[in-house]
């Protein structure tokens, strides 16, 4: 990875200066030993006219695979393979970031003995990066580095020329130019890199909000896009936090099928995966509604031991135990880890013993028949069997009516006739990357009669949203029952034959 | 002086001391007993408030002692209480407490005169303030507790009297009646035989016994079920009782023996499900040979409800045991050895319904039985059952152990017709059930025919539990995920990590000389299923709606996201199958083949463009414009000389790298493009074909790729190498290095047999992949052939990921027999869910 800064300059205030201002002499190559490899300072032209400094830094790609802990049996490094074949060592990131403060670390401070007053006053500044890693494109580029005074070039690097369909890279090769103090541009440089770049997996500490304030001074606090260079800034940090917490056993499924793991490993929606990682902070008024539509089919039926099937973070759960008549409230779901996330935000270990008592969190998956979950009193389905590819429906179908077969069942999913109505999706897009399929509400009300008639329930259809006159609510929900079977009648006669007795 | 009384305690027992404070228990009990097998009331009441003598601490001490006593017999730990147990109560709880472990409850008494009792507990500082009314008291109590002690359940009572025959006592431990764990066989065990003594000389014959005897010593083991319904339940009887006198065989009782022992001791039986029959032929034996039925009596009564062998290994009994009753003695276990355990549901036949206890069964020792008549024996959970019917016209079945070979004879003919047909496989059902939970998470043992039991810990299971619900196809057409393989040896020639030379060695040390080298395409695993037609499909994988097969990745997941592309792929598949002739030579409906899917960039594009393609073009973009600052500063006279000549070679590794990626990526349209290279048929109907030879194996496939007018399918280029050969090799290294100079990902070497075993009977590697120099870019990075790298790259750990390929191996040959022998969904889906659970062990990935 590799940057350079020129400076131009006249007879009084020559270019050579910059030397002095960096602290390294212009006639020499010198090198320092970073965390991560060796950098090295030299100078490709210096005369008074015009002054370049490069650093480049050669990354030691084993020393990055060398931080990660191996935990592999016989000592073998335990981790995925992205971890060897990776554009550190090429593009410019956190860790030439890093290289750059170790080797500029005075000029950092705008510290210069000899040249005081040149290191105070800004300079014609030519800044150039010719791969900057940039998770948002040359246009964020633009976005951060135009409001500090530079004229910004920026311009994408293609994947592979070879195949032009494959669209531009993360990386764009980049050009600053702008009068500004040297120690300014760079600690610009130095808290933009990681923040365009934006990896998760490299390079953190401690101190890093301290870090922050100190080489944002003077130029974070008033800058358009404060919110977003600070929280990608520090965003790092946890994300590594929890990368140490993460199972691996999915990112290793990923390599065998040579796919990504967010391709499988994507049951809990990544708070930075929203439109430039804007988290969405109030809950969206539908998710509201149908948690109501479905607490009141809840009371009605008069459960108080209830299954949550597919219960993700946990938020119907939550509510559920704020009902107190809600005595057993099993939440279940595919995704181990939608269910940490989800023992954390019920606080599961901080719970009262009887509150605590109340809830269970199980791992499970509706593809099978599960004897734990015989015996409830109903089971909701809250925007789950969407997520099921439609063959295997008919599993889940026989393990819920079939093997679960709890007394009510709450199913909800979207009506796909409202998603003209949305405007912001585009016509024939499903809501939800993962959805398998979206029905309309003709076929919901097939499937859910069908199921229904299968099984021995009876079954309610109910929208939830905005009924609109054309193509119906948003979602719709199915209500079954079970009831009216035979079997169920005789159940109910031998309980009052009992009665009889006992009076 | 009193004469020594012997004491006999059953090594596996609960041993309930009975007499009042200051008889003596705590000292008879350290006499006779280990320390650690002494649980004293004293003891707890110390544990639980610091005073041995608070007695408003007994009722939380009795609470541990019970908790201790309960821990210790279910580990199968002998256990004896020093407690008063003057009171029927306190008694009560021990004895219900040796029957829930099904251990025999044992008391011994001792009765000793109040005046010495006193004496003693004036002599200790803790007890001389005992009131003397206490020691009354608890006389009292013994005394009235005597005589009814075998009354309240206790299998043996010792009653000693005075201090002098308690001095004199000696203990004397019994091995249980069922506990033959000194016996290590080899042994013959053989299933149900009902009266087919034709039929049991054969097999005997066959297993090589002559006249009831064994020339190599081997002893046989009958399940149980000699007699009733079959044609001379006396001569089987005589051949048996016989080889158990001469000490050649062992017997269990079945619960026809049962029934006949309650018959022959004038007990009121029904004469049903056979048992006229065998009164019919025993009366006829009567004139021969009056004594006969006595003798016939004597042995039922004395037969034992089951036995474990082998050092626990090995445990016979007629109707299957959990494992927490193995070497028990109580009521419940004989009857479950005896009967099996049923759900209290009857069947439309009426007869019981059998609980499928093999399904839960997850205990160390293999539990061989018979009873329930099955088609075929499978192991299941480590448990088999070898009644295959040979009275309703199957056959007769032995089980070799330790070797777990099965022998068997078929019926000479059909002689008693079944009440219901003979349709039950696994326990589960022959139909099977749906896919249940419990067949695949948490903690589990597979048992696989080729390397014995597997495990599957617990967080691979969740992992694969996830990817097979959200994103595998429908688990009944998915019967097979490839295993993992591992590289060869790693190489110390110059220049390279991996070469053929290590792969040819490894062969050859473990004694294979006929090996194939088979081209490795560089494109995604696939596993295709592909059926003559729909109604194929339904009815043999039983799924509706139009699939005509799959086509999925090594995890499971569909290739195509447009289930009308993979139909495409199938149906050109398929038609090439028709004309090759292959359905009707292989005589099948459907076929399932291993294969590799290309282009690499059709399935893999994302990781392509996120992670190589972006390697790629990040170097592409920096190392031009810092060559150049290193020849600017050069030409002004800086040393930048070793500097720049490093970047130089990096550049040109960054450069070799893209090329390296670039050779498996290519543009595509549909299926335009796209080239399926099958390599192996795993299995058709009803045959699994993973032992066919890889010469034939190929054959078959290269007919296939003729047929395929549409350009789909791709050969497998091959070269036979004799790795005893010098020169053979070296044509074989020759090979290599041209494809993988033509840009070839490299070869697999495998065994030309297919499933090969070495001189010590473990299975050899299914094959040994040697990756090409310019390929391994992708996997160690593009400077890894720079020799500092490649040195420290050479420490590479091979012992998991060999090991993991054999297990995953294993466990997909289960998977493809299972299917083939026609077993239930759960039994094929549960070694199929295996390997994906152990694609998820951690181990080096670029292996």
């Amino acid at each position: 990875m590799f940057l350079t800064i020129s400076t131009t300059g006249t007879a009084a205030a020559p270019a050579t200066d910059l030397g002095f201002l960096l602290h390294k002499h212009p006639e020499k190559a010198q090198t320092f030993s970073t965390s991560y490899g060796t950098a090295h300072v030299f100078y490709p032209e210096a005369s008074a006219e015009r002054t370049t400094a490069a650093l480049l830094l050669e990354v030691d790609p084993p020393a990055l695979v060398r931080r990660g802990k191996g935990k592999g049996r016989g000592g073998a490094p335990d981790a995925a393979l992205a971890q060897y074949v990776n554009d550190r060592p090429y593009a410019a990131s956190s860790l030439l970031a890093v290289a750059l403060r170790t080797v500029f670390s005075t000029a950092l401070r705008g510290e210069c003995r000899t040249l005081p007053e040149r290191a105070a006053a800004p300079l014609p500044l030519r800044v150039e990066i010719p791969a900057v890693s940039a998770r948002g494109g040359a246009d964020l580029v633009a976005r951060l580095f135009e409001p500090l005074g530079w004229r910004v070039e920026a311009e994408a690097v293609p994947l592979d020329t070879r195949f032009p369909e494959w669209g531009d890279s993360r990386y764009v090769r980049l050009v600053l130019e702008g009068e500004l103090r040297l120690a300014d541009a760079l600690r610009q440089i130095y808290v933009l890199l990681p923040v365009l770049d934006d990896a998760k997996h490299y390079w953190v500490s401690a101190d890093e909000v301290d870090k922050l304030l100190r080489f944002g001074e003077g130029w974070l606090a008033e800058h358009p896009e404060q919110k977003l260079i600070t929280r990608r800034y520090l965003s790092r940090r946890w994300a590594l936090t929890r990368q140490a917490n993460e199972r691996l056993e999915l990112a290793r499924l990923a390599d065998a099928d040579d796919i990504e793991v967010e391709e499988i490993d994507n049951a809990v929606e990544d708070d930075s995966t929203g439109p430039d990682g804007e988290t969405e902070e109030r809950p969206a008024p539908l998710a509201v509604q149908r948690r109501e539509a479905i607490l009141a089919a809840l009371r009605d039926s008069g459960a108080a031991r209830v299954l949550d099937l597919g219960c993700g973070q946990g938020q119907l759960v939550a509510a559920l135990l704020k009902d107190v008549r809600y005595t057993d409230i099993v939440g279940v779901d595919v995704s181990a880890r939608a269910l940490e996330i989800a023992a954390r935000r019920l606080r599961l270990d901080r719970l009262s013993e009887r509150q605590a008592s109340r809830v269970t969190l199980l791992q499970g998956s509706l593809a099978y028949t599960d004897a734990r979950l015989k015996g409830y009193d109903a089971a909701v389905l809250c925007e789950v069997i969407e997520h099921l590819d439609l063959p295997r429906l008919p599993a889940l179908e026989y393990a819920v009516f079939g093997s679960a077969r709890p007394r009510t069942v709450v199913v909800t999913t979207p009506n796909v006739e409202y998603n003209v109505r949305w405007e912001t999706l585009p016509a024939g897009h499903a809501r939800h990357s993962d959805h398998r399929f979206e029905w309309s509400r003709a076929e919901f009300r097939d499937w859910a009669t069908a199921v229904a008639a299968r099984h021995g329930y009876d079954v309610g259809l109910a929208p939830i949203g905005p009924d609109d006159p054309e193509v119906g609510p948003p979602t719709q929900m199915a209500v079954f029952t079970l009831g009216t079977t035979a079997s169920a009648t005789t159940h109910d006669t031998t309980k009052d034959k009992k009665k009889e007795v006992a009076a | 002086m009193t004469a020594p009384r012997t004491l006999p305690v059953t090594d596996l027992s609960l041993v309930v001391l009975i007499g009042s404070t200051g008889s003596g228990k705590s000292t008879f009990a350290a006499r006779h007993f280990k320390p650690t097998e002494v649980i004293s009331s004293d003891f707890c009441r110390g544990l639980v408030s610091d005073d041995e003598n608070d007695q408003s601490a007994t009722g939380d001490a009795f609470d541990v002692l019970h908790y201790i006593a309960g821990k210790r017999l279910a580990a199968g730990r002998r256990t004896v209480v020093d407690a008063t147990n003057v009171q029927p109560e306190s008694r009560k709880h021990l004895v219900a407490l040796a029957r829930e472990y099904d251990v025999l409850p044992i008391a011994i008494v001792l009765d000793v005169p109040e005046q010495v009792c006193a004496e003693r507990n004036a002599g200790r500082p803790d007890r001389a303030a005992l009131p003397r009314h206490v020691i009354q008291r608890h006389q009292r109590e013994l005394r009235r507790s005597l005589r009814g002690l075998e009354r309240e359940g206790f299998r043996k009572v010792h009653i000693l009297r005075g201090t002098e025959e308690i001095e004199a006592a000696e203990i004397v431990t019994e091995r249980r009646y069922n506990d033959l764990t000194h016996l290590t066989g080899p042994f013959d065990i053989i299933g149900d035989i009902h009266g087919c003594s034709s039929e049991l000389e054969t097999l005997l014959a066959a297993l090589g016994y002559v006249d009831g005897a064994h020339p190599d010593g081997r002893t046989a083991v009958f399940v149980g079920d000699l007699v009733d319904r079959g044609p001379d339940s006396p001569g089987v009887l005589r051949r048996v009782m016989g080889m158990v006198a001469a000490g050649t065989a062992l017997c269990v009782p079945g619960n026809h023996e049962n029934k006949l022992g309650r018959y022959l001791k004038g007990r009121k039986v029904q004469h049903t499900h056979g048992l006229a029959e065998t009164i019919e032929q025993l009366e006829r034996e009567d004139a021969r040979d009056p004594e006969f039925r006595k003798r016939v009596a004597d042995f039922i009564d004395g037969l034992i409800s089951h036995y474990v062998l082998d050092g626990g290994k090995l445990v016979v009994c007629h109707a299957g045991l959990p494992e927490k009753y193995h070497g028990r003695t109580s009521g419940r276990v004989r009857s479950h050895a005896l009967y099996g355990d049923t759900t209290g549901e009857t069947d439309e036949f009426g007869l019981p319904v059998r609980y499928p206890w093999a399904e839960d069964y997850r205990g160390r020792a293999a539990v061989v039985y018979g009873h329930t008549p099955v088609p075929n024996t499978s192991w299941i959970n480590n448990t088999i059952c070898l009644d295959t019917g040979a009275v309703f016209g199957g056959r007769m079945t032995a089980l070799r152990w330790p070797e777990r070979e099965i022998v068997d004879v078929p019926a000479e003919r059909v002689w008693y017709e079944p009440a219901k047909p003979l349709v039950t496989e696994a326990p589960g059902g022959h139909d099977g059930r749906p896919l249940d939970l419990a067949d695949v998470t948490g903690r589990r043992i597979v048992e696989t025919s080729r390397m014995g039991r597997l495990a599957v810990r617990e967080e691979n299971a969740a992992a694969a539990l996830e990817v097979m619900s959200r994103f595998a196809v429908d688990p009944r057409l998915l019967a097979y995920l490839p295993p993992t393989m591992a590289p060869c040896a790693t190489s110390r020639q110059e220049g390279y990590l991996e070469h053929p030379a290590e792969a040819f060695a490894a062969y050859r040390e473990d004694g294979v000389e006929q090996v194939v080298c088979e081209e490795k395409h560089m494109g995604s695993r696939a596993v295709a299923l592909v059926c003559r037609d729909e109604v194929a499909a339904e009815k043999h994988f039983g799924v509706t709606g139009g699939p005509t097969g799959t086509l999925h990745t090594r995890t499971g997941r569909p290739f195509f996201d447009d289930a009308a592309v993979t139909e495409e792929v199938l149906a050109r598949l398929r038609a090439a199958v028709t004309t090759a002739g292959l359905w009707e030579e292989l005589s099948t409906d459907w076929l399932l083949l291993d294969a590799e899917l290309l282009p690499w960039s059709l399935k893999a594009s994302g990781l392509l463009r996120k992670q190589y393609a972006a390697v790629g073009a990040a170097a592409g973009a920096v190392f031009p414009a810092a060559l150049s600052a290193l020849d600017a500063a050069a030409a002004r006279g800086t040393d930048v000389g070793g500097l720049l000549g490093r970047q130089r070679e990096r550049a040109a590794d960054a450069a070799a790298f893209t090329d390296a990626y670039r050779r498996y990526c290519w543009t595509t349209d549909g299926l335009e493009g796209v080239r399926l290279a099958p390599f192996q048929l795993l299995a058709v109907q009803g045959r699994s074909l993973t032992g066919l030879p890889h010469d034939q194996q190929l054959a078959l496939i290269d007919r296939l790729v003729e047929a395929d007018p549409s350009g789909l399918l791709r050969t497998t280029r091959r070269l036979l190498v004799d790795t005893s050969d010098e020169e053979s090799v070296a044509a074989g290294v020759r090979w290599w290095l041209e494809l993988t100079g033509e840009g070839g990902e490299g070869m697999v070497v495998k065994p030309l047999a297919a499933l090969v075993r070495d001189a010590k009977g473990r299975l050899v590697q299914p094959g040994i992949k040697c990756r090409g120099r310019e390929y391994l870019r992708i996997i160690y990075g593009p400077e890894y052939t720079r020799p500092e790298h490649l040195e420290r790259l050479r420490s590479r750990f091979l012992g998991h990921k060999r090991s993991l390929a054999l297990r995953e191996y294993a466990l997909g040959l289960e998977a493809v027999d299972r299917l083939a022998g026609g077993e239930p969904l759960w039994r094929v889906h549960e070694a199929v869910f295996a390997v994906l659970a152990l694609e998820s062990e951690p181990v080096d990935p670029r292996l």
